[in-house]
This record gives structure tokens, sequence and C-alpha cells, in this order.
């Protein structure tokens, strides 16, 4: 009997929401978009954490900048305070060098982490997701009691068509999704509005492909100037996600 | 210290299933602790102790029972067994405290002992776990 199992839900309690950052593809802006999330909430003076599940890729430490802090042990392990944002991540405990998990391991080491992290009140707990409809995402659904689902795509039929499978998953297993972002826009038109017009998820709205992003990772206040965070600003601003 | 976590868990459990069993009385609680987590069993006993005091569990710590359960490791390229004591290369007190916290990040610190490579499982003595609960309706 696995004991930790126990304890989760417990851990998350003091959390009032709860939202996955998904969307089947890799390198579509999945992390970019959690941490710019975390990042905007954390402006907004919500109590916000970031949790990183992709074991195999995390990157929100390398988006943040966030280095040289460690999670302090109390009663299981804090997540460390970074840029008022509370962080956590496998890279802490991998530091920086690869963790090559077959799914099982990593089912074992997400249990792990969600059930000795205390997270104290929360207003958000945003986790960024690795890619795929896996493991992780199967335990995050089967694991988190109140999970939200976030969906980012690209424009491109290839990420798309890996999204609507992504959501017909969360629709039979009846998990609430926020809706869909749309990442790295380059022509004028959005197809998925019209993808999603059809499926009765809402669309949130399309971030263009920003040129600037790449210089300002790492750094926190250039993160906030550059226009993805401020495109994502407006984008949460109109739509009823946060209330 | 996340011993505490790990030992709140078992007594939370515990009490889930004393209800859900509908016990009148638990005997006696076995817990298998895995060598590869190198839990510190006083900090856990005592951690323990103060869960019970917390949380009232239908159990004393004499009723629990603590087994070190030896760590076995497979090798899914080569099929070699060893166990976790047995490896070369002693690990580095950092990485041992990683693997404390997480136990999976010993594919970061270890390597197959005949051909190296990381790719293994972890057949037995990983982390805490119930074995088993005995008592009576
Ligand atoms: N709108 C955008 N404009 C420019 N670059 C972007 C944009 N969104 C994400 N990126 C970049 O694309 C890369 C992949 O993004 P990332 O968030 O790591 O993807 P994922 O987490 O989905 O794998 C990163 O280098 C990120 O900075
Ligand atoms: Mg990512
Ligand atoms: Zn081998």
């Amino acid at each position: 009997m696995d004991p930790r199992l126990n304890i989760i839900n417990k851990r998350l309690e003091n959390i009032k929401r709860v939202i996955a950052v998904s969307g089947g593809k890799g390198g579509i802006g999945k992390s970019q978009t959690a941490a710019a999330l975390a990042q905007y909430l954390s402006m907004q003076n919500y109590r916000v954490g970031l949790l990183d599940l992709d074991f195999c890729g995390p990157s929100s430490h390398l988006i943040l900048g966030i280095d040289d802090v460690f999670p302090e042990e109390d009663m299981g392990i804090l997540p460390p305070l970074v840029g008022g944002i509370h962080f956590m991540s496998i890279t802490f405990f991998s530091g920086g060098q690869p963790a090559p998990l077959r799914g099982g391991e990593i089912s074992n080491a997400i249990i792990e982490i969600l059930a000795i992290t205390r997270w104290g009140p929360l207003d958000f707990l945003i986790i960024d997701m690795p890619p795929g409809t896996g493991d992780p995402t199967l335990d995050v659904i089967r694991l988190m009691e109140r999970v939200e689902f976030l969906l980012v795509t690209t424009p491109s039929r290839v990420a798309q068509e890996v999204m609507k499978k992504e959501l017909s998953v969360l629709r039979e297993l009846h998990i609430p999704v926020i809706g869909v972002l749309e990442n790295m826009k380059i022509k004028n038109n959005s197809p998925t509005e019209e993808v999603l017009a059809g499926l009765q998820v809402p669309f949130l709205g399309s971030i263009d492909f920003d040129e600037d992003l790449e210089d300002a990772l790492g750094n926190t206040d250039k993160l906030l100037a550059t226009g993805f965070v401020k495109q994502l600003g407006q984008i949460l601003a109109h739509s009823q996600m946060i209330s | 210290m996340h011993e505490w976590a790990l030992a709140e868990s078992i007594i939370v459990t515990i009490m889930k299933e004393y209800e859900k069993e509908k016990l009148s009385k638990v005997f006696k609680v076995t817990v298998k602790i895995g060598e590869l987590q190198s839990i510190e069993l006083d900090i856990f006993n005592f951690a323990l102790e103060n869960m019970i005091e917390l949380y009232k569990p239908p159990v004393d710590l004499n009723n629990i029972c603590l087994e070190i359960d030896r760590c076995i490791l497979k090798c899914k390229v080569c099929d070699n067994h060893w166990n976790y004591r047995d490896t070369p290369k002693k690990l580095e007190e950092d990485e041992k405290e990683a693997i404390h916290f997480i136990p999976e990040v010993a594919h970061t610190y270890m390597r197959c002992t005949q051909c190296g490579s990381p790719d293994f499982e972890i057949l037995q003595g990983r982390g805490v776990w119930i074995d088993s609960i005995e008592g009576e309706k």
C-alpha cells in the first residue's frame, strides 16, 4: 500500500486553484506560458506556486533564471520563494544533470514530490507539464483532485491535431478545461479559433511569435517587458479565467 | 527532516484503512523502509510518535513495525542485478541527499555496475511502503 497517495490532496488543500499548462506537443510554449502565467498572477498580488513536472526537460527554472536556491526542510520540503513565486522542480535534486527515467519511475517521482512538498496557502498552483498525454498527465489527473487544464497550441495543424486529442482525453475524463491559448502566431489568421468553435472549448486568444523573447530568458524584469508577457496579460485580463 | 512528511502519510493511511475496513482494532502495521531512500530511523520514529499524538490514530508506536528493505537494482540493458550498497563509486553527500528526497534521481547519480547504463530498474527497497495492516473487525 502506497501511503503517499493518501497525503497528496492534503498537501494541496490550501490551494484555491490548480492549473496544469499542457498541450500535446513539445516546443509549443507550455513552459513559457506557465512561467509567464505565474509571473503575471504574482504581479496581481496573488499567491502563486509553480511546479515543473517535465522531468525529462525541466525548463521553468531556466526561463525564470532560478538557480542558487534549494528547498528548505521542515516536516517535508518547502518550495523556495523566488521573485514572488513558490517554486518546485526536479532540477533541485538532479542538479542540472539528466534524469533518464522510464514512465513508471516518472510517476513515482511525481508522487514523491507531491507527497512531500508543503506549499502553504496559495491562490494558484501552476504546473508546467511535459508534452504528451502519457504517465505525467494521467497522474496529475488521477492524483490532483481539483486540477484544471489550460492547453497551448501553435497555429500549425500538426500541433492542433495533437491538442484536439488531448482535449478529447480530458473531456472523456471530465476534467475542466479553462481554454486553449494559441502561441507563436505568425500569420494573421487564428485557425485555433475555428477548430475550437465546433468543440465548445473556450479560445483564450493568440500570442505572436516574439523575436525578443530569447534575449529575455533568465531575467524576470526583461521577461515582464516582453510582448509575450504583455499579450498574455491582456488575454488574462479579458478572460474570466481569473476571478 | 522530510521523514515527517512520510511519517504523516503512514498515519493518515492507517486511519483511512481503519475506517474503510471498519476495523475495531489494529494489532500491527508493517512498514517497509527502502534502503535507497536512506531514511533516518531515529527521526522517522520520532516523527511517527509526533504524528500519532497529532492525529490520534488507533495505533501506538509499539504497533508499528519498521523493516528495512534491501535495495536491489536491475539493469534493463544487461540484466545485471546488484545491491545499492555494492555500488563501487561512493555517492557524494549531496547526491545521497537528492536520492533521499526523490529516490528516482538515482538514475542521475548511479550507473549499472556491469555495463554503466543509467537504464536500470529499482526492483525493491525504494522508499516507504505499508506492507500490511493487521486488525480485527
Ligand atoms: N511566442 C513565442 N515567441 C518566440 N519564442 C517563443 C514563444 N513561445 C515560446 N517560445 C520559445 O520557444 C521555445 C520552446 O518553448 P517552451 O515553453 O520551452 O515549449 P514547451 O514547454 O511547450 O516544450 C523556447 O525557447 C521559448 O522561449
Ligand atoms: Mg516545457
Ligand atoms: Zn547493465
